[in-house]
């Protein structure tokens, strides 16, 4: 065997020792202080609910816990290549602190993180120490060896492991020790942080009931994606079979007739021609809606802010858009439906509220496209069964998209709309 | 007269170089994609260029595109935008700089050949040619609220104002509704009073000006 591969192998796996030692170490003296206080914290918080304090801070401290516990998940991919799912429920964006709390509460994965946080701050602790013992031991072991002993011993006894050193004969049998232990340290301590990493994902991980539950709403988006785009081809079908199909039709025929007519009766014959040239016109005209009934041209031609100038300048109310995309485009199929979505809010906007002013807000941030509609009017808008909302609802949530209406009586009305996407 | 013709679709292109020829235009080039009519925008400076708003190779807007950087570079170019729709949004851009000598027309106007040489030439000339749809969403617009001055015009002054906004002489006004030109000037000062619009000899102002008001508040 080629011995320079042997101990390149040797070198690269005390590297991966040392590695494994030094992040496990950092983890525990990083994770156990932090876990603790997430746990108090998240106590106290809840506790407090029923006197209405906790309503206010829980929201943050649920974050805070989200956040330090995205931060482990991040670790434990690129540590130990370990990938724990998240199973959180988008925040609801509603002013109320109540709603939230409530929202936050119903949660299963705020209860799997207090759950987390307890095994974190003892079991994990634990499981994250044990590397850097297992390196760091056996260096303690060689010093003790080295003349450490005279030191620690001190004249009485020093146990070094399950070894007593009186003298520097039993501090050698120390040493001795400590070589065993840096060998299975050697072989071990990667594979104990991998360990800490499987510990945590067994009890951050979403449980079956939870995927159960994401399996059920994706079916369920699935199929209102498919009916909603099978009933939209119906009606395109339709469209072209009644509108444009039918003009071009009686276009030809009486162009036929025109053909007959030219010699014998060139009056009659102009005539049908100048009937033909309408019904072309016509037939463009019902396609040019279509069209702008499946795909509007402008959104083609330069993505979802302008095609929302563009339809905020053909609204009878004075509408200001606000658009900060970062100059990217997003995905069509998310494009085409916060668009169609915008389109619907503002149409209600126009018809039942009264308002005679609206803003539109398009933001995109940290992959998720935001979307606020608002306008000054009469408020009372619902979301929910029946309403125009519902609809877009049903759209956005193929994109596990959410939408949150605040409209009390008497105005003013805000829409909200959130899209996970990313810019291209 | 020396074209420039930017259109992608093969049939509607020869088409138009046909009309176009028909009507005693010299045709500089015929071309089919962005790149190729910057190039001829640039090096063969014509008198006026018909553009189609989509164009290869991206099939968004780079027609239009172009058109705007050509004027930029040589201010005043007429160019005549011609788009399977029309909207508010891109003929705000095309008029932004003022100079006139813009034309925007759905494509379906060449179906009238007199009429779309008649909006070829009020270009060439420096003057507008807007399509009626853009005229009539502005107008709709304006009227939402139903206490606007437009409100107040007469059917007759609307008629003669959407006429005008699309870049129309008197004369021509006058023949379009077969009135007199005196009557058509005498329903021009009353819309310009109306609207509280500086009165203007010069057409290409005078449609600039109209715009101006129906845009404003945006």
């Amino acid at each position: 065997m080629n011995t320079n591969t042997k101990s390149g192998e040797a070198g690269s796996r005390a590297r991966a020792m040392v590695l494994a030692a030094g992040r496990g170490l950092a983890l525990a003296v990083v994770s156990l202080p932090l876990s603790v206080l997430g746990f108090c914290l998240s106590l106290v918080s809840m506790a407090l609910i029923p006197i209405g304090v906790g309503a206010l801070t829980t929201p943050y401290v649920v974050r805070g816990v989200r956040l330090w516990a995205d931060r482990r998940r991040a670790l434990a991919e690129k540590w130990g290549g370990v990938r724990i799912p998240s199973a959180y429920r988008p925040l609801p964006e509603t002013a109320n602190p109540w709603k939230r709390t409530y929202a936050l509460l119903r949660d299963p994965a705020t209860w799997r993180d207090l759950r987390w946080l307890q095994v974190d701050m003892t079991a994990g602790f634990v499981s994250a120490l044990l590397p850097a013992v297992l390196f760091l031991y056996p260096l303690e072991g060689f010093a003790v060896a080295g003349g450490l002993w005279r030191v620690l011993a001190d004249g009485g006894t020093y146990w070094y492991g399950f070894v007593p050193v009186t003298g520097q004969p039993s501090a050698l049998g120390a040493a001795a020790t400590a070589v065993v232990l840096l060998a299975a340290a050697y072989r071990l301590t990667p594979r104990l942080l991998l360990a800490h990493f499987r510990l945590t994902r067994a009890v951050l991980a979403p449980g079956r009931t939870e995927l159960a539950e994401r399996v059920r709403v994706l079916t369920e988006t699935r199929r209102d994606a498919v009916d909603t785009s099978a009933a939209e081809l119906r009606r395109i079908e339709r469209d072209l079979h009644d509108g444009a199909q039918a003009r071009l039709v009686a276009m030809g025929m009486d162009l036929g007739t025109v053909e007959m007519l030219v010699d014998k009766n060139p009056e009659k014959a102009k005539e049908l021609l100048a009937q033909a040239r309408r019904s072309s016109a016509e037939a463009l005209s019902e396609l040019r809606d279509l069209v702008r009934g499946i795909h509007p041209p402008v959104l083609a031609e330069r993505g979802l802010g302008d095609a929302v100038r563009a339809l905020a300048l053909r609204l009878p109310v004075t509408t200001e858009v606000n658009v900060e995309l970062g100059g990217g485009r997003l995905q069509a199929p998310v494009e085409s439906a916060a668009y169609f979505a915008v389109s619907e809010m503002l149409t209600n906007a126009v018809k039942h509220s009264g308002a005679d002013r609206i803003w539109v807000d398009l933001h995109h941030e940290a992959d998720r496209l935001r979307i606020s509609v608002t306008d000054n009017g009469g408020g009372g808008a619902v979301a929910g069964a029946g309403s125009g909302l519902a609809g877009v609802e049903r759209r956005l949530g193929t994109f596990d998209g959410v939408l949150a209406v605040s409209s009390p009586a008497g105005g003013p009305t805000m829409v909200t709309m959130e899209i996970p996407c990313v810019l291209s | 007269m020396r074209v420039v013709l930017a259109e992608d679709l093969f049939l509607l292109r020869d088409g138009l170089v046909r009309l176009l020829e028909a009507y005693d235009f010299e045709i500089a080039a015929a071309v089919e994609s962005g790149p190729e009519l910057e190039r001829a925008l640039t090096e063969l400076e014509p008198d006026v260029a018909v553009v189609d708003v989509r164009l290869p190779p991206t099939h968004t807007d780079e027609g239009l595109q172009c058109a705007l950087r050509a004027r930029g570079r040589r201010p005043g170019l007429p160019v005549l935008v011609l788009s399977q729709h029309v909207e508010q949004l891109y003929a705000r851009e095309l008029l932004a700089d003022g100079t006139g000598g813009i034309g925007y027309l759905l494509k379906d106007r060449v179906f009238d050949a007199e009429q779309f040489v008649d909006a070829v030439r009020r270009v060439a000339a420096g003057g507008t040619a807007m399509d009626p749809q853009v005229i009539q969403q502005l107008l709709a617009r304006r009227s939402g609220d139903g206490r606007g001055p437009v409100d107040r015009l007469t059917p007759r002054e609307r008629e003669v104002m959407e006429l005008m906004a699309q870049g129309r002489s008197n004369a021509a006004i006058a023949g379009k509704l077969v009135v007199t030109e005196r009557a058509v000037a005498k329903h021009t000062a009353n819309i310009f009073v109306k609207l509280g619009l500086e009165v203007s000899d010069d057409d290409n102002r005078r449609v600039l000006a109209v715009l101006a008001y129906l845009d404003r508040d945006r």
